[in-house]
């Protein structure tokens, strides 16, 4: 009846996630009374969860990643804790069973459900604003995407209490993740989470790829797209050539371990290589899905925060397109040791250069961009400072591993560890912390605490030299990654530093909390009225903060790149009083991608227990809400032509915005009036 | 005053930076000996120092012009229009493309001189070992001695060990950081590495690929002796007995985390070949997977 699920499933001799078990539900259940007695539910479920407007649901991937970064940099701290004790003789106080648990899932959570969600909430938001559109290409499918994602972060959440999750890595190679060798439900919990999340990203790339190819303002030609939708774009068109890959080589080891195929075992024809070849054709331009949106946030903020525009557009997007399709040419210098000959690891290795260029490339345009600039240190231009100079090291790393015999030595090592948390939070954290910064006034109507905000930037950039410089120098003194214990004690010290360095980047997480706080408190203060607080130069800052649920009430006609910028100096007024207002349609709200995603968290717990009859249940549901929808006729709302006017009244800006390099902060002239909540008064 | 805190801030960041090299040059792979470790410390240095040459300025102008070119500053001259020159353009495509068109070479020659099959440069014809990975032991077969150990080897310095490697069960990688390369270890499949130890010492070794629960203790020593202590060696074990036959490696096969070291004066049924061609299909019991 219950397939392999029994009480033994919950760890209950585990004080460890026992006492995490309590904390959450703590936390949930707070979370749950205060909603409750707030009487918070209904305008939860209307305003957010069945909403399908691309800046709620960019918002709460935001929110997703938040959340899911908490519990990913707690795995971490445990790994650094562990690490500091366990040297010569010591164990440390977590056995390899619950430490080889972590360390799988610290990776898989930072890629998959921090990281991802980070770029993809970024890209949701900003996309449409950007290129002057209403919403994304397929709104109730981006409202599935998200829940899907989400399905995918509960079932990885569920495996702490109930069962286990994978001791493999977070890439679970076999044979060590093959039902031979690894019995339990942890690679299950791992591969049904990830091929729910995995769908949800797919669906997300297409969603986002369409909309930047089809929806794009009148006269926004490729040539006159920021650089973020360039680098939106390459990201998204990699998701949808690399994803189907990740969902096929998951699928054969499902196969393998669910249905005794031989796709990746070590007898009847299996090929472990097999799957470690799919696995990084995935990996690596996984890697680039990250960084490249990244790489858009900075150029946008380095050109806004310079008053420039960015230097060399047309290198920047030759550029990232160069490293979008040799993205997918690289995968193999992730095993230089399997032994493909010279040959093979030499032109892997030569072809994982030639990325460099590209990115120096770009390193050098951002240079070039603050050269004659008018530089304001704003805490975005303080993450873009940080992630060139941290970048560059790291990239030095990476291609230094590149060279076949180098990474002979490194490979495998705390060396690498080093390198790719130096790329992962040089590059994507950095780039999702500015982005964050950069883009939440457009989101709320006000600017987080600025000297916070630059708070959080020094712990994290301190934080992360103290953390993983030790661990250059410690993979170089032959140290392995995931080892649960070392033989050599001088070590240790350097182990300590990286603890300590953990230990500052956690009170950047916990400042990041209290910066938003502290803002939530004073955003009467840092009201952004003018809806442009950074004096920027693209559309987004051309609508008030937040923008209504239309974005646009006149969609825009763009006639050159920095499109806003342009607008400004041409003194068009911002927001001109149209004389005529018309009825606007947009997609009704559904609850759907909540739905599917119920359904799916069933149909994936049941496969991880085998509880096949509930699989079938889940499975049915989701498809029967699909159906549901698809049969759907009544799919659009009516913004009222007043409701528009009256929205449009309430924002206009009295005085005209300043002239391009003026002062950066504008709220002393614009007026006070109150706001009307048009966006969600219309929906409702 | 922030850019001051940078400032100091990168001065600490250098100094601990250059203890923590100088701590690592003491050991591991900084500190080779054997010719294939210091081709590959030679180059990692060469190939550092090159792009030093460069990420060194980009670090320097990125604070310098992030600095000069602030809002505040009034000397600094301000291009609100500036966004394209050709010459500039050139040079930052030409500075990447120069750097990695000689680290192409280095990696294009270097994986060819240092390709693990490729038999070391030697006078003296190579010594043979065979490596299986085991569940968490590494088992040395010496084909031409007939002797087999586990968790360490002997070997003569100055000759080059020619190590043919697989695994019984999951993969490891096979790794001694003070004599260079490392390779895979895999089930059915057969890999091959040329090393040499060129001084008379013990080397630790180690799987550096995640194996499983007994995997931090998969550890063993190479030691180094002379070509005399060597065939002392060999005689030794010979005469202490002990066999490797078909029954005492299905033993050894289970999975074990945290063993000694063990000596097997004779070897039989020629355990290597039976592991190389994929003829025997392990599988962990829930317990042992633990």
């Amino acid at each position: 009846m219950w397939g392999r699920l029994s009480w033994g499933a919950i760890p209950f001799d585990q004080p460890i996630v026992m006492g995490t078990c309590a904390t959450i539900g703590v936390v949930l259940l707070s979370l749950f009374i205060l909603i409750t007695a707030k009487r918070g539910w209904p305008y939860l479920w209307r305003e957010w969860i069945t909403s399908v407007d691309h800046k709620r649901i960019g918002v709460m991937y935001m929110i997703l990643g938040l959340v899911m970064l908490v519990r990913g940099f707690s795995d971490a701290i445990m790994m650094r804790t562990q690490l500091a004790l366990a040297a010569g003789h010591a164990q440390g106080y977590l056995p390899p069973e619950h430490y080889d648990q972590i360390f799988s899932a610290h990776g898989t959570i930072m890629i998959f459900f921090v990281a991802m969600p980070f770029v993809i909430g970024l890209m949701n938001f900003v996309l449409p604003l950007q290129l002057g559109v209403r919403d994304v290409a397929f709104p109730v499918l981006n409202s599935v995407s998200f829940w899907l994602t989400a399905a995918g972060v509960l079932l990885v959440n569920l495996s702490l209490f109930v069962g286990e999750f994978a001791r493999t890595g977070w890439l679970a190679y076999p044979p060590l993740s093959e039902l031979a060798y690894s019995p339990g439900v942890g690679v299950d919990y791992y591969l049904w989470s990830l091929q729910l999340s995995g769908l949800g990203t797919l669906l997300s790339g297409i969603n986002l790829a369409t909309t930047i190819l089809k929806l794009r303002a009148p006269g926004m030609g490729y040539s006159r797209m920021p650089v973020f939708c360039w680098t939106a774009l390459a990201s998204n068109m990699l998701i949808v050539a690399a994803f189907p890959v990740l969902t096929a080589t998951f699928a054969m080891l499902l196969l393998d371990r669910y249905c005794g195929f031989h796709f990746f075992t070590n007898d009847l024809g299996g090929n472990p290589m097999m799957y470690v070849n799919l696995i990084w054709i995935w990996g690596h331009p996984e890697v680039y899905i990250l960084i490249l949106p990244a790489f858009g946030v900075f150029s946008e903020v380095v050109a806004t925060f310079s008053g420039k525009p960015l230097f060399g557009y047309r290198s920047m997007v030759l550029a990232t397109m160069v490293i979008c399709g040799l993205s997918f040419m690289v995968w193999l210098h992730h095993f230089f040791t399997m032994g493909a000959g010279a040959d093979v690891n030499a032109f892997f290795g030569v072809m994982t250069m030639i990325i460099a260029v590209p990115t120096g490339v770009k390193v050098f345009n951002w240079l070039f961009t603050l050269y004659a600039g008018r530089v304001q240190f704003t805490a975005p231009i303080y993450w873009t400072i940080g992630f060139i100079v941290t970048f560059v090291i790291g990239g030095m790393t990476g291609v230094l591993m590149a060279i076949p015999p180098a990474d002979f030595v490194l490979h495998n090592s705390l060396f690498l560890v080093a390198h790719f948390h130096n790329v992962a939070i040089g590059g994507v954290v950095f780039g999702a912390m500015a982005g964050y910064t950069y883009w939440f006034p457009k989101a709320f109507g006000f600017k987080l605490h600025e000297r916070l905000g630059k708070a959080v930037f020094w712990c994290w950039f301190v934080g992360f030299y103290l953390a993983f410089m030790p661990l250059y120098a410690l993979g170089l003194m032959g140290a392995t990654r995931r080892m649960q214990h070392y033989p050599d004690t001088h070590w240790q010290p350097l182990m300590l530093v990286a603890l300590a360095g953990a230990v500052v980047i956690l009170l950047g997480i916990g400042l990041t909390a209290v910066q938003l706080a502290v803002s939530i408190r004073q955003r009467h203060a840092n009201r952004d009225r003018t809806g442009d607080p950074w004096n920027a130069r693209t559309l987004e800052w051309s609508i008030p903060s937040p923008p209504p649920a239309w974005n646009f009430t006149h969609i825009p006609s763009v006639e050159r790149i920095d499109a806003y910028w342009h607008m400004k100096e041409e003194g068009v007024a911002r927001r001109a009083l149209a004389v005529s207002f018309v009825d606007l349609h947009l997609p009704r709200n559904t609850p759907v991608g909540f739905f599917v995603a119920f359904f799916v968290v069933i149909l994936g717990f049941a496969l991880i227990w085998r509880i096949y009859w509930l699989a079938a249940v889940g499975l049915v549901g989701a498809v029967t809400v699909a159906l549901v929808q698809s049969w759907r006729t009544d799919r659009e709302i009516r913004v009222p032509a007043e409701a528009v006017a009256a929205f449009e009244r309430a924002h206009a800006a009295p005085v005209p915005h300043d002239a391009p390099g003026g002062e950066l902060n504008a709220l002393e002239a614009a007026d006070d009036r109150s706001r009307v909540r048009v966006a969600s008064g219309a929906r409702s | 005053m922030e850019a001051e805190s940078r400032r100091s801030w990168g001065r600490n960041v250098g100094i601990v930076c250059g203890c923590l090299l100088l701590a690592s040059c003491r050991e591991g792979v900084l500190d080779p000996h054997g010719p294939v470790g210091q081709l590959e410390r030679v180059i990692l240095g060469d190939a550092t120092a090159i792009m030093l040459a460069v990420v060194i300025p980009v670090i320097v102008l990125t604070l310098a012009f992030a600095w000069w070119f602030r809002a505040g500053n009034k000397r600094a001259s301000y291009r609100p229009e500036w966004e394209y020159a050709g010459r500039i353009e050139l040079i930052i495509w030409a500075i990447p493309a120069l750097v990695v068109l000689f680290l192409g070479g280095i990696a294009w020659i270097g994986s060819h001189d240092l390709d693990p099959p490729k038999p070391l440069e030697s006078a003296a014809s190579p010594l043979e070992v065979e490596v299986v990975s085991l569940d968490w032991r590494w088992l040395f077969i010496y084909p031409r001695q007939g002797v087999a150990t586990v968790n360490y080897l002997v070997v003569p310095t100055g000759v080059p060990v020619h190590f043919r490697l697989t695994s019984t069960s999951v993969m490891n990688s096979f790794f001694i950081p003070q004599l260079g390369s490392q390779i895979y270890t895999m089930a059915g499949m057969t890999t091959q590495l040329n090393l040499r130890a060129d001084k008379p010492g013990s080397y630790s070794g180690l799987s550096a690929q995640f194996s499983g629960p007994g995997f931090s203790d998969m550890r063993f020593t190479l030691r180094a002796e002379s070509a005399e202590g060597f065939s002392t060696w060999i005689a030794q074990t010979r005469e202490r007995g002990g066999v490797l036959d078909s029954a005492s490696f299905a033993e050894l096969v289970r999975p074990t985390r945290a063993s000694g070291e063990l000596t097997y004066g004779s070897v039989r049924d020629d355990p290597f070949e039976t592991v190389a061609a994929g003829h025997l299909a392990t599988h962990w019991s829930p317990k042992e997977a633990l």
